[in-house]
């Protein structure tokens, strides 16, 4: 699979106090280390292990990611915005890399 | 929790209460897919001259509220990732002649906006149908001098779903007067029909007189082909056609031909033209 990459897809615009869905999804393989390859070897353990969403520096949305979780994970969920700003995304790989984002928002 | 065994304890009643039905739930819903609120698709459409079916119906319909939902959100859709994948091959300059496949097609939204809805075509070459993939690997050989794909390669299935995407909600409608294409399409219609294997099944024991039912958990859709390669939960991945055909004719316990072989490009003709009026919906999302 080819390197990870992140989508994000929030509303370009929203009133002050709406409450906007925010949609996130990366690929990944989610190597979960119970697998073995041919020669019956434990394929190592790698995973996005954390995500993170924060709006003008504040916490929005965290959660930690366990090895069940499918390939290319899927995270929605929804965010009162009170003024323009911008969502900073993180997903942490089991490798120390981390892939992020950003998306403005407009506050009408 | 308490919540949950409260559900689920209505949900038995429910269950009890209607009896009989239980059975009914594996038909068809009666339900409207449009993909991102924008683009209509035809999932239920009247039936050629000459189908068995008054009706024809996507399999969409068929499957679970939850992975309908998948399915009308591109945003949401695994297969969209294949897509994407596919668009950076077809922007890829690959073997000797140093072409893409945009070095001569351009655009793939203008040039590929047909492909999807007409092919399985006549190839005059090879004197047999060509399907999307048999295509890309004879552009590969002629115009591109690169190898052509191994069957269901990653590449290989990942550019025939940006492709066939690029007809997302245009029907389906083959011209079988090209070429010796109503000749393919008769034989495939006996392969069709044709029992195979220990439990001697034929594609209509299912697909025909079964839809609507349940096999084993899985509803029988009329298996009808727009939706291909469709991305299934089964595997997480893309699954070609052919590969599905495989893999049904398998499960009658039979040998299986090879992909891409005279049975299964017969098949290919008489299966797309059966799903003759339904939008491509590739990437479908299946069970």
């Amino acid at each position: 699979m080819a390197a990870p990459k992140p989508r994000v897809k929030i509303p370009k615009s929203a009133a002050a106090g709406e409450v906007v869905t925010i949609k996130t999804l990366i690929s990944h393989d989610m190597e979960s280390g119970q697998r073995k390859d041919k020669d019956g070897n434990v394929i190592p353990r790698q995973i996005i292990n954390k995500f993170t969403c924060e709006f003008n520096g504040k916490p929005v949305f965290t959660c930690d990611v366990e090895p069940a979780i499918s390939a290319n994970p899927y995270f929605e969920f929804t965010a009162k915005v009170m003024e323009s700003g911008t969502f900073k995304f993180a997903w942490v790989d089991d490798n120390g890399e981390t892939y992020t984002h950003e998306q403005a928002i407009e506050v009408k | 929790m308490l919540n949950k065994k409260l559900i689920l304890a209505a949900a038995t009643a429910v269950a009890v209460s209607a009896g009989g039905a239980l059975m009914a739930s594996a038909e068809p819903v009666d339900e409207e897919l449009v993909i991102d609120g924008e683009i209509p698709m035809i999932i239920r459409t009247k039936a050629p001259e000459g189908h068995p079916f008054d009706e024809v119906l996507s399999g969409w319909l068929y499957r679970t509220v939850e992975t309908r939902a998948l399915e009308a959100d591109s945003f949401q859709n695994p297969g969209m990732l294949y897509v994407e994948r596919g668009g950076e091959i077809w922007n890829t300059v690959e073997g000797a002649a140093g072409k893409s496949c945009a070095s001569c097609h351009g655009d793939a939204a203008e040039t590929m906006a047909a492909v999807g809805a007409t092919y399985p075509k006549w190839d005059a070459d090879a004197k047999r149908p060509i399907n999307v993939e048999l295509q890309i690997d004879k552009c590969r050989v002629n115009n591109m001098q690169a190898e052509p794909y191994k069957f269901d390669a990653a590449e290989q299935r990942a550019l025939t779903t940006f492709i066939k995407h690029q007809s997302l909600g245009k029907p389906v409608e083959l011209d079988l007067s090209q070429g010796e294409l109503q000749s393919w399409w008769e034989k495939g219609k006996e392969v069709y029909y044709t029992r195979t294997g220990q439990l001697n099944l034929s594609c209509a024991s299912c697909h025909e007189e079964n839809n609507g039912k349940y096999i084993r958990a899985d509803h029988l859709s009329q298996g009808n082909v727009n939706g291909f390669p469709t991305y299934r939960f089964n595997t997480g991945g893309m699954v070609s056609l052919h590969n599905r055909y495989r893999g049904c004719i398998r499960d009658t316990r039979a040998e299986f031909p090879a992909a891409f072989s005279d049975e299964l490009m017969a098949l290919e003709v008489y299966t797309t033209w059966r799903g003759t009026g339904l939008s491509v919906e590739t990437p479908a999302v299946r069970q």
